[in-house]
């Protein structure tokens, strides 16, 4: 009965989005008010109907209602409870579900929060919104059922995939689909924007907390999926350029680019056709994520179930949302913006180059990630990309946006004396050269290669600090109250994310130059050495969890003479899958983690086992949370609340709680 | 007007992954040719299912064209293609071996049990050393082999009535009248 309640929920909320993807955007050509007043409603409507099929499925793992075939593939009695509701974004139609809710919420969010809206816009943009909802409506209801029955009903599941059962799941995807899916609301700013030909400062304002927010969540969504592959697979690599994570990081370059972008149209009034672009876009990439985890034209360790149908199906959507917006763009862009005026040294000069370079590392992780597609297509062999070619591309490019970065913020909007930048610069350059050479020479000796990389890498991160310094200094000289007060938060969202930026390079330099790993056989008593630990193993024991039988290790973490702590690595063998999966047990601190994991076993009392030492590795995810923070601090800036036409979100949750009057 | 081209460029860059898109969807990125085709299928010596004091060795098919077929009771993708292979079992024509892959012995016989046995006999591969000799990674897959003992198709991931009709009758008749 629920599952019939959740199929018809969806069908009802397919009915409601046709409406909301058809007569608003009509309304809003043919300027019929009442038209374009159904956007609201129909949008909220969507989202009731939505959020209740969500929760219909949800439900059904809950209870273990096996005579659904999607609960009976991926759930079992057995499975904890949370990961029977995690296990409804497991599967394939779950994680559609997912995406089609999340894009309902954004579009409540929007229709609540947009108030002072022009109700043209209003209605151009959830329109836009809309059809993007039929679309994948109409893929989850003919191609990937989630309610579908079989009969008779299976008396057990098969279970969530094991890799799967772990508090990564239950937070990975949907904080990385909020991302993706919140891009949808920057794209459909920008195709309303196309549509009117007005695109002013005030679209900007609009735009940009939309964009922050979802950036922020692909951010985090990010950072969950790389540590939780750092401590889940047992390999000890915190990224590994699998086809999936290049997926999530191309729409996550773009949209950085795209927020640097909005920045300028909003203060500058120019880059118009830059930020639409980057708008479509970061959108379009999210869009193709999907398509490459769903259909299966790609190798990756996320492709779980494929069928070729769903896949044609997403091309079609693809080539709908994609070529359609692109052709809008090529034959409307010159409508919103010309090109604006400024000189070679300034701020817009250093903001353009961002978007190119952004743009260029983001076409160099596509073409390495698609490259065995276009080879297998033309015949020429099949071959796999592999880290060494990202490595060698990608960094570079990287390193002249680091470069970037640290200079930006110092220059000058519209125009600037070039001796003057030069000599604001020319100390935090220098001095972060010789402490970033000292320092590698400290640690390293004259390993001349190695001392170069470091060097490079600490050089990096001693620019941002050393120019965000200068910044900071430049920022509140003077009265230093007053000026604190008066810096905006979106400031300070941009030192923290520079910040965070800083933090994850210092912590990829650190762990690239200083890691060590060590693959050894371990009998009960050995011990093993690696970055001045020793990992004793102590004891092998069995042990049953609540689904799975499990061999563990116990090793006593020593350094020097003193035991530090124990750690409890284990081999765990899944009933529903016979999997072996592999936990590794972390001792995790500020400036390194001790990982140990077992590997094989070799004979009853012996084991393959590996430890890692990988300092000052967690400032990785650590950097990743400074730029999300920065990200949502940007959003509460009082200059999307202040004025009356805003639709920032926090503005309105600050309406609700003091009444009508916004803070001063 | 130079600048109304540049802003085709986006839209033509897709069209052309959307070419790409297309024919990558009819290709499968997992096949990757098996080292083992042309080659003799590796010799084994292993219980029989039905019962496993008997040792069953490659030679028990020498002069006769067989499918070898990879499979577990853990396996999500046999339970697709199991039906397959219970329904056209005779229309094969050649003897199907399976191999029993990784398995708990009393799983598998629960697993034929409820869904049939379309074997002439399985074989019990419980430690998977002979799936490795075989380059298994990923079941189910399928190998036809020749009279004189050669590997001469691998498939990868289940069997269809699509392939079952299309590749493997086909490649069996070819391979009967030799």
């Amino acid at each position: 009965m629920i599952p019939e309640i959740g199929q018809f929920a969806l069908v009802l909320s397919l009915i409601l989005v046709l409406i909301q993807g058809t007569l608003p955007l009509i309304g809003a050509a043919k300027n019929i008010p009442a038209w374009m007043a159904l956007a609201r409603r129909t949008a909220q409507g969507t989202f009731f109907f939505l959020i209740l099929a969500y929760g219909c499925l949800i439900y059904s793992f809950v209870v273990n209602d096996f005579s659904v075939l999607n609960v009976a593939n991926n759930s079992n009695t057995q499975l904890p409870l949370a990961y029977r509701i995690a296990a409804a974004w497991g599967s394939h139609e779950g994680s559609i579900m997912l995406w089609v809710c999340l894009l309902g919420i954004w579009s409540f969010a929007v229709s609540v929060f947009s108030r002072h809206l022009p109700e043209e816009m209003v209605a151009r943009v959830l329109g836009v919104m809309g059809l993007i909802t039929v679309g994948l409506l109409l893929f989850l209801l003919f191609t990937s059922n989630p309610f579908e029955r079989i009969f008779p009903m299976p008396a057990d599941g098969r279970d969530l995939n094991p890799l799967l059962q772990d508090p990564g799941m239950v937070l990975h995807p949907p904080m990385l689909y909020m991302g993706y899916v919140g891009f949808s609301v920057a794209f459909s700013f920008a195709v309303a924007a196309l549509l009117s030909g007005k695109l002013d400062a005030t679209w900007a304002r609009w735009s940009r907390p939309w964009t922050l927010l979802a950036w922020s969540f692909l951010t985090v969504g990010i950072l969950i999926g790389s540590w939780w592959a750092y401590y889940e697979l047992g390999w000890g690599g915190w990224w590994f350029w699998d086809p999936v994570e290049n997926a999530s990081l191309m729409p996550w370059l773009i949209g950085t680019a795209l927020i640097h972008s909005l920045a300028v149209t909003e203060k500058r009034g120019t880059f118009k056709i830059w930020t639409v672009l980057l708008a479509i876009v970061a959108f379009s990439l999210s869009l193709l994520g999907t398509f490459l985890v769903r259909s299966g034209v790609l190798t990756s360790v996320h492709a779980f179930a494929t069928d070729p149908r769903r896949g044609l199906f997403i091309l079609a959507f693809l080539a709908l949302v994609i070529g359609g917006s692109f052709a809008l763009f090529a034959f409307r862009a010159l409508r919103v913006g010309t090109p604006g005026a400024f000189k070679p040294v300034s701020c817009e000069t250093a903001l353009l180059g961002n978007n190119i370079l952004l743009g260029v590392s983001c076409g160099t992780v596509l073409l390495g990630t698609l490259y065995p597609l276009f080879l297998d297509a033309l015949n020429l062999g099949k071959i796999s990309v592999g880290p060494p070619y990202f490595e060698k591309v990608f960094v570079p490019i990287m390193a002249l946006v680091v470069l970037l970065m640290g200079a930006g913020p110092l220059i000058r909007w519209k125009e600037m004396d070039a001796s003057s930048l030069f000599r604001k610069l020319a100390i935090p350059f220098g001095v972060s050269f010789i402490a970033a050479l000292l320092l590698a020479i400290m640690l390293k000796g004259f390993a001349w290669t190695s001392v170069v990389l470091l060097t490079l890498g600490f050089f990096m991160a001693f620019w941002i600090l050393s120019t965000l310094i200068v910044r900071l200094m430049q920022a509140l000289s003077g009265d230093l109250a007053k000026k604190l007060r008066r810096q905006p938060a979106s400031f300070w969202g941009m030192c923290l994310a520079h910040l965070g930026i800083a933090v994850f390079v210092i912590g990829v330099t650190v762990v690239k130059g200083f890691e060590a790993e060590r693959d050894v056989k371990m009998a009960i008593g050995d011990t093993v050495e690696v970055g001045g630990y020793t990992f004793k193993l102590e004891g092998l024991e069995a042990v049953t969890g609540a689904n799975y039988d499990a061999t563990r290790g116990t090793f006593a973490l020593i350094k020097g003479e003193k035991e530090l702590r124990k750690l409890y690595p284990e081999k765990r063998i899944y009933a529903s899958h016979g999997m072996p999966m592999t936990e590794a047990s972390i001792d995790s601190g500020i400036f390194g983690d001790r990982y140990v994991s077992l590997g094989e076993q070799l004979s009853p009392e012996s084991w393959i086992v590996r430890v890692y030492y990988k300092p000052f590795v967690t400032w990785i995810w650590g950097g990743c949370i400074l730029m999300a923070l920065g990200g949502l601090l940007a959003l509460i800036d009082r200059r999307y609340r202040v004025k009356t036409h805003h639709p920032a979100p926090i503005s309105l949750m600050r309406y609700t709680l003091t009444g009508n009057t916004v803070i001063k | 007007m130079k600048r109304k081209w540049v802003l085709l460029i986006p839209l033509c860059v897709f069209m052309i992954l959307a070419v790409f898109f297309m024919v990558g969807l009819n290709r499968n990125p997992r096949e990757i040719p098996s080292p083992l085709i042309g080659k003799p299928v590796p010799s084994f010596a292993l219980p029989d299912f039905r019962s496993p004091d008997k040792t069953v060795t490659e030679k028990d098919f020498a002069g006769k064209v067989w499918l070898l077929n990879v499979w577990a009771s853990w396996c999500v993708s046999c339970r697709e293609e199991h039906p397959v292979l219970v329904k056209y079992a005779k229309e094969i024509g050649v003897p199907i071996v399976g191999l029993n892959y990784k398995d708990k012995y009393a799983d598998g016989a629960k697993w034929l049990n409820n869904f049939g046995d379309p074997y002439t006999l399985s074989i019990i591969d419980a430690d998977g050393r002979f799936g490795m000799d075989l380059g298994v990674y990923g079941v189910p897959e399928t190998f036809l082999i020749d009279k004189a003992g050669f590997i001469r198709y691998k498939q990868i991931g289940p069997i269809s009535e699509e392939v079952l009709y299309n590749t493997i009758i086909p490649k069996i008749k070819e391979l009967e009248s030799q």
